[in-house]
């Protein structure tokens, strides 16, 4: 095999959800009244960063061969947050997009340190922090309210050269930024081989403590980054349980879709990013088909339920029925 | 080796130190409560609080079959809903409709749970995965069927009878339902091959397989069962608020999931004791009840009631150290 | 004993895992530029000897000094950073990433804060290079390797750590005969650049062309040291053992029986692993199967027991053709197979249930009446199975992982026999138990046989194979390239078979009688 093949191997998850996006993508606009123009790549950008950015915190634990069901919950908190905070002058509102942004770590953090010192399973313990926080989100906002910088808002959100969508290029200055620095770091290699085979991890004598605990901790960060994106495009903050906890388990839908194993040791942020927006596609696509919205969540459902069985079609070709058992 | 030292042992076994605890945090939380409310010790009040603690307690026997199991049952809200929903449509259908109202409804549950079994048991999907999945078809087959509004047909007397209910006077049926409910699982999980099989593929289910267990057919039996018990408590649920509602499951998920840890049955299966997990559910009933009494505001609630978890949790639900 | 001040020392070192103690009072020392052997039978010590000095685990006694001065290890990064690195017998490699990323995983070069994927590769190749295997792509995932590759991956990833002492534990087990060469090739140069190597196999052969210093390990502690060729094999394997090697094995019966085949294989073939395997098994025999590692023995049983998909050929009991798609159905009546798998941590036991749960779990079906578990006939058959094997368990209702291992391997025997099976599948059964386990194992298997069942029997030793089996079919490549039959078996006749080479030509001296 040449280099470029197993470049591609290595890649082919995100990959593949980048194509099926791409057809969905395609389908979409060329059905939409519109068709492809720079208003509806917007509204079609801006409805998909947030669960893309949910889903990227997501698979930083998924990597670890953990799950966070909390990161709904971190994304609610940082938005009543920061429509407490992100307002006034220039410097208030930065120092408040800050503390947003550290709040959404700590909570990450706090997660980590519960699995990794604690020694709680995942599954358990961010069902424990994401009620703790959805309830100091609703301490922040009881009832929905608040405000946001406006000027701020508006720029993120708008478009750049009156073209590109503004969030689309947040979302790959935090990939630019944070996921490649981390998956290519020490530290991140440490949280992908921790997720892979722990023991081996050990005995080669990595960071794993560390390499999760700041996998954990971006994690909080980028679902930060989320919360933050919510709150410009609302212009409010609000402590619905039910926003939440959908965005949970979409961002858990996304990483599948994105080529990420739940078993942990491999997949990509990006491919997640294409597997949220793809997600996001599928709402869409209903729309321009004119399905009745009350049809969107079976249809979701559904397709969830087909990508997930699709993929298990690689266990078919297992030879030895004993590979199937972890 | 006697048969009556066997059981004997298998007793103490069974008192594992997280039962204990478990038991330990009931009293705690009691002693706690009286301080408040003089109240909180009174017959009443407990009974009270041994009815609310039987709905969770159906919902959380089916949970704790699957994760013996090493798996996760995520489809529970909406299969609580559904159960409730389709119990309380098929009572529209006439008189025969009322008297299959019941069955309808853990049928419907039943069929969620055979999905979620095909999808673990022979697509090897992760369970976490496939029940989640399950749970947004479920969803998405309510929301259709009721166009998105609460659903307007009501419970039948027989569901109001067997949630509100009381055959002897003072005690309420769903206690009975509960009891019955649990006996049976305490006997299949000490007494029958299927409970040793559960037990068997928590542990290692290659070792299980190896062994010449069906390990496809007991995961499918267990996650049919979890579906059919979360109906069954969707059913019951529609019959204590005389109806149902869309998101009725929704405050079950986690409650099940914690009862069943705090009792001491490991996440990664093959460890438990029915015994804990009725103490994880008295456990949570109480902290929830103690929450809402204190007229804390819900924020207040859902911090104390996580931080409640964890610091349990940590107390005895940790993993050996590695090294 | 040897020349020059030694590089390393180990002494008074003393571990206990529970109640079950691994090493007493043990003691090592190590020279620079020399290979250095330690043998001893399975569970002497060995692997948690090297895991102490490799950092994995801590002593709970004893003191160790490098270098004259006094050390300790917190973690393997630690024993890492002071030049000592061990090839782990249980594989340290991480699945999902790749050879470079793997070789050069504890301190890899980076460029702002980030991996330097391009200097990594370097390094890689250097490392792979260094030991002998150029021809392992960098980029590769590990998990996409044969076993064989990863070992080799292993040693170029402890090589990549510039160590001053390599710790090889088992490092050739897994090896082809070619690899194994290439490896040796590798470690005498660097015992020229003045490394010193500490070499853990069971293969004598080994032992005899590598080492330069030997010491034996007995239950726990340091029978001797001694300079390489000072002892002979004979005197070697007594102090291994303790006692005379002969009494081991039950005589066999004069006059092999003719009598039904009961499990007859026409031509089974799987994927690339199996080619046309064809044989017989008669009541009251046990076959061996033999040859190298690897060579399809493992698939094999596994095909005959249900558990591999899309194979070919037909399977006959009893004369009749049969299909086995699962071991449910291989355990049935009219079959009436069990497997003694090869792993008991991972496939035959659950360590955390008790010992009558384990026992019961492959008869539940025979224990229960309408689903329901009949105490008195489960006490019964179990109390039938424990005297047979003599296990020695305090408490039924115990976890199993209290047992020692000897005694959990008789609890997975126990466990099939509970069935009475009619033809018995066995991998590796004595791998890692004590020699008086495994000496009870040999009587009950010939009992067995005795008594009406057919034995397959699959053993990584070959004096196993000699003392126990009427025949042997020795495997090459995924076919029967020889049987044995009776006196045929020697070392000699399984050796050249097993390497592929006709006629038998003596290869190496190894007292097996």
């Amino acid at each position: 095999m040449k280099d470029w093949q197993y470049r591609l191997a290595e890649h082919r998850g995100t990959l593949t959800a980048l194509s099926i996006f791409v057809v969905m993508f395609i389908i979409y606009t060329a059905n939409h009244p519109a068709g492809f123009t720079a208003n509806v790549v917007q509204t079609a950008a801006n409805k998909g960063v947030l669960l893309a950015l949910v889903a990227m915190a997501q698979t930083m634990v998924v990597i670890t061969a953990g799950i966070d069901l909390s990161v709904g919950m971190i994304f609610l908190l940082t938005n009543c947050l920061a429509s407490w905070l992100v307002v006034g002058s220039p410097l208030e509102t930065a120092v408040g997009v800050v503390i947003v942004l550290a709040v959404g770590a700590l909570c990450g953090a706090i997660n980590g340190a519960i699995v990794i010192y604690g020694r709680l399973q995942p599954i358990v313990a961010t069902i424990a922090t994401g009620a703790v926080y959805f309830g100091i989100a609703l301490l922040l906002r009881p009832f929905p309210g608040g405000s946001v910088n406006e000027v701020l808002a508006d720029a993120l959100t708008g478009r750049i050269f009156s073209v590109v969508p503004a969030s689309l290029v947040v979302l790959a200055a935090v990939i630019a930024l944070i996921w490649v620095p981390f998956s290519r770091s020490v530290y991140g290699r440490a949280a992908y081989a921790a997720g892979s085979s722990e023991t081996a991890a050990y005995m080669s004598g990595m960071p794993i403590r560390r390499g999760k605990l700041l996998a954990y901790a971006l994690s909080g960060l980028v679902a930060g980054i989320g919360g933050l994106f919510l709150t410009f495009f609302t212009y409010t903050g609000d402590a619905a349980l039910a926003s939440g906890n959908a965005y949970t388990l979409f961002s858990i839908a996304a990483v599948v879709l994105g080529g990420v194993s739940l078993f942990g040791g491999k997949g990509s942020a990006i491919g997640a990013v294409f597997g949220a927006l793809a997600f996001r596609t599928i709402g869409d696509l209903l729309f321009v088909f004119d399905f009745d919205p009350l049809w969107q969540p079976l249809f979701q459902g559904l397709i969830l339920l087909a990508a997930v069985s699709l993929g298990a079609l690689a266990l078919f070709r297992v030879r030895n029925r004993l590979e199937s058992f972890q | 080796m006697t048969q009556t030292t066997g059981r004997k042992t298998r007793f103490i076994r069974s008192l594992d130190p997280a039962v204990l605890t478990a038991f330990g945090c009931i009293l705690l939380l009691l002693v706690l409560g009286s301080f408040y409310s003089r109240s909180f010790l009174s017959p009443e009040y407990l009974l009270q609080q041994l009815k609310v603690a039987s709905f969770l307690g159906v919902i959380a026997t089916g949970m704790m079959l699957v994760i013996l199991l090493g798996q996760i049952d995520l489809s529970v809200p909406w299969t609580v809903a559904t159960g409730a929903m389709m119990a309380c449509a098929a009572a529209a259908y006439g008189p025969l409709g009322t008297t299959l109202a019941i069955p309808f409804g853990i049928l419907c549950g039943i069929a969620i749970g055979l999905v979620n079994g095909v999808g673990v048991a022979y697509l090897r999907i992760p369970s976490m995965i496939v029940t989640l999945a399950t749970n947004a078809v479920a969803q998405g087959v309510m929301v259709v069927y009721t166009g998105g509004f609460s659903p307007q047909d009501s419970a039948t007397t027989a569901m109001r009878y067997l949630a509100t209910g009381a055959l002897i006077p003072g005690i309420p049926n769903v206690v009975f339902i509960w009891a019955l409910i649990g006996a049976a699982m305490v006997f299949i999980l000490r007494r029958t091959g299927f409970g040793r099989a559960v037990y068997g593929i928590g542990n290692r289910e290659r070792a299980a397989y190896l062994s010449g267990i069906n390990t496809r057919r007991i995961v499918m039996i267990a996650f049919a069962a979890s579906g059919g018990l979360s109906a069954f408590g969707g059913v019951l649920l529609a019959g204590y608020a005389s109806k149902a509602a869309q998101s009725m499951g929704d405050a079950y998920l986690l409650p099940a999931i914690a009862a069943v840890v705090l009792g001491g049955t490991s996440i990664l299966g093959g460890r438990g004791t029915y015994l804990g997990t009725v103490a994880g559910v008295i456990l949570i009933t109480l902290l929830q009840s103690i929450l809402s009494v204190t007229q804390m505001p819900e924020a207040g609630r859902q911090i104390t009631y996580g931080g409640v978890i964890i610091f349990m949790l940590l107390l005895y639900g940790r993993a050996p150290p590695s090294r | 004993m040897e020349s020059g001040a030694p590089l390393f020392r180990m002494e008074g070192i003393s571990k206990r895992y529970g109640g079950v103690r691994a090493l007493e009072n043990a003691e090592l020392s190590v020279r620079a530029g020399a290979i250095h052997a330690v043998l001893g039978e399975n569970g002497a010590g060995k692997s948690t000897l090297i895991k102490i000095m490799a950092g994995v685990v801590a002593p709970d006694d004893g003191r160790m000094t490098l270098d004259g001065k006094p050390v300790e290890f917190a973690s393997p990064a630690a024993a890492n950073a002071a030049g000592i690195v061990s090839v782990f017998q249980e594989l340290s490699l991480i699945p999902e990433l790749s050879v470079a990323d793997n070789i050069i995983i504890s301190n890899p070069p980076t460029r702002f804060g980030m991996i330097d994927r391009r200097a990594q590769r370097r390094l890689a190749e250097e490392a792979l290079a260094r030991a002998g295997a150029e021809d392992i792509h960098p980029l590769a995932l590990v998990k996409d390797l044969p076993l064989s590759r990863k070992q080799i991956v292993e040693i170029a990833k402890a090589l990549a750590r510039k160590p001053r002492i390599l710790i090889l534990d088992e490092a050739t087990s897994a090896l082809t005969a070619a690899d194994v060469s290439k490896v040796f090739a590798v470690l005498k140069r660097l015992r020229a650049e003045g490394l010193a190597l500490l070499y853990i196999s069971h293969r004598m052969n080994e032992i005899a062309e590598l080492a330069d210093d030997c010491t034996v390990f007995r239950n726990g502690s340091k029978v001797a040291s001694y300079a390489a060729g000072t002892r002979s094999d004979t005197e070697v394997i007594q102090m291994m053992i303790g006692r005379e090697y002969h009494s081991v094995y039950p005589p066999k019966p004069d006059q092999p029986l003719q009598a039904e085949s009961v499990l007859q294989a026409q031509s089974l073939s799987w994927a690339d692993r199996l080619h046309d395997i064809s044989f017989s098994l008669h009541a009251g025999e046990i076959v061996g199967l033999g040859g190298l590692d690897g060579q399809g023995q493992r698939d094999l049983l596994l095909a005959l027991f249900g558990v591999l998909r899309g194979l070919r050929g037909r399977v006959l009991v009893d004369g009749r053709p049969v299909r086995i798609a699962s071991p449910a159905q291989a355990r049935q009546l009219g079959i009436g197979m069990a497997l003694i798998p090869e792993d008991r941590k991972t496939e035959g036991l659950m360590l955390p249930m008790t010992v009558r749960e384990n026992l019961s779990l492959a008869s539940l079906d025979r224990l229960t009446r309408a689903g329901v578990i009949d105490s008195a006939k489960e006490d019964d058959i179990i109390d039938r199975v424990m005297t047979l094997l003599a296990i020695k368990a305090g408490n039924i209702d115990a976890p199993v992982a209290a047992l020692s291992g000897g005694n959990q391997q008789k609890v997975v025997i126990a466990k099939w026999l509970m069935r009475q099976p009619r033809i018995l599948l066995l991998n590796d059964p004595t791998r890692g138990i004590d020699v008086g386990t495994k000496q009870e194992i040999y009587q009950l298997l010939r009992r067995l046989a005795d008594e009406g069942a057919a034995i397959l029997y699959y053993s990584t030793d070959y004096a196993e194979l000699i003392g126990c089996c009427d025949r042997v079919l020795v495997l090459y490549d995924g076919t029967v390239k020889r049987e044995l039959i009776g006196a045929d078996i020697t070392e000699h006749a399984l050796i050249a078979s097993a390497l592929n080479i006709h006629p038998a030509v003596p290869t190496h001296q190894e007292p097996a009688q």
